[in-house]
């Protein structure tokens, strides 16, 4: 079942995938920002209530995804590079780490931006606000973790617990505006039902395929060069750059 | 949006979704070049010192 995983676990395939994905996620990722700003910036109606100040949602709700996502992602990394002793699942972690802090920084300012022209404020010490704020802290944490340990598997495995016990914290973001009275609004998207009008939606949904992509494509890039730091004695990386392989090209 | 006017002035909040879009814009780019940097500094050490990968 997981052999895909194990595959995967190749640090010279790993290399090949990533470097192949490059110029899609890159591409993609630039085409869907365009529609996306376009829809949201141009096309879609202003808000009844917050008029065109609500336009800031197309930055702040894709970043305030990922920012969550990204953690995630490092965690399950985390924990299947413990379970299964897979080192590249370690390297996707640290790849990935300070892209997530990006949009959690990028959340965190776009998201106090709003809440200047809505609440009166740019920053109020509510709990979603709060725990997103823990959530760039524990950013912070992870990469001090990881590189505080001479050694890269002890850091690894320290980086992965401290992943692993840290990604508590994203449920209490998700849900703080349910269990608390907090000036931040609930979920405005959801699966089943959305409160967003279809004219303001779609630019949204671009826009979080596009935030995603854009993601994927700097994690690829990222996590190429975890790989050659990690594998810099290796003699595949040295058969790939004496023979100038294509892919150690940047895409 | 009616026109380049109202485009620009956002409606009177044109300060806060500019700001907005332009730190996402930063970030993004900061981010976007850090990565490809990185990549382009690991790739001219293992080129140029295969056998340690240069520095630490």
């Amino acid at each position: 079942m997981f052999t895909w995983l194990h595959k995967l676990g190749s640090p010279p395939l790993l290399y090949r995938v990533a470097g192949r994905s490059t110029p899609w996620f890159k591409w993609t990722a630039f085409l869907l920002l365009a529609l996306g700003l376009v829809g949201g910036l141009i096309l879609a109606p202003p808000d009844y209530q917050q008029g065109d100040g609500f336009r800031i949602i197309y930055v702040h709700v894709p970043s305030a995804i990922l920012s969550l996502a990204v953690f995630v992602l490092m965690a399950v990394a985390g924990a299947i590079g413990l379970i299964w002793r897979l080192r590249m699942a370690h390297a996707v972690a640290v790849a990935a780490a300070p892209l997530g802090a990006a949009f959690t920084f990028i959340t965190l300012i776009t998201g106090s931006l709003w809440g200047k022209p809505m609440w009166g404020t740019y920053w109020a010490w509510g709990p979603r606000l709060t725990s997103e704020l823990v959530l760039l802290f524990l950013y912070f944490g992870y990469i001090a973790v990881i590189n505080a340990f001479p050694n890269q598997r002890s850091g690894d495995r320290a980086g992965a617990i401290f992943a692993i016990i840290a990604a508590v914290d994203i449920p209490i973001i998700h849900y703080s505006v349910y269990w608390w009275t907090s000036l931040h609004q609930g979920a405005s998207l959801s699966f089943t039902n959305s409160s967003i009008s279809p004219a303001m939606l779609w630019p949204l949904l671009v826009m979080i395929v596009a935030f995603t992509l854009y993601f994927c494509w700097l994690l690829s890039i990222r996590l190429r060069t975890e790989i050659l730091r990690r594998e810099r004695r290796a003699s595949w990386v040295r058969t790939l750059t004496i023979t100038g392989a294509k892919n150690a090209k940047l895409a | 949006m009616r026109s380049w006017h109202e485009f620009i002035t956002m409606g009177g909040y044109a300060r806060y979704v500019w700001s907005a879009y332009g730190v996402v814009l930063i970030v993004l780019v900061a981010s976007a070049w850090s990565s490809c940097n990185g990549l382009r500094r690991i790739l001219f050490r293992v080129r140029n010192y295969p056998v340690g990968g240069g520095e630490q």
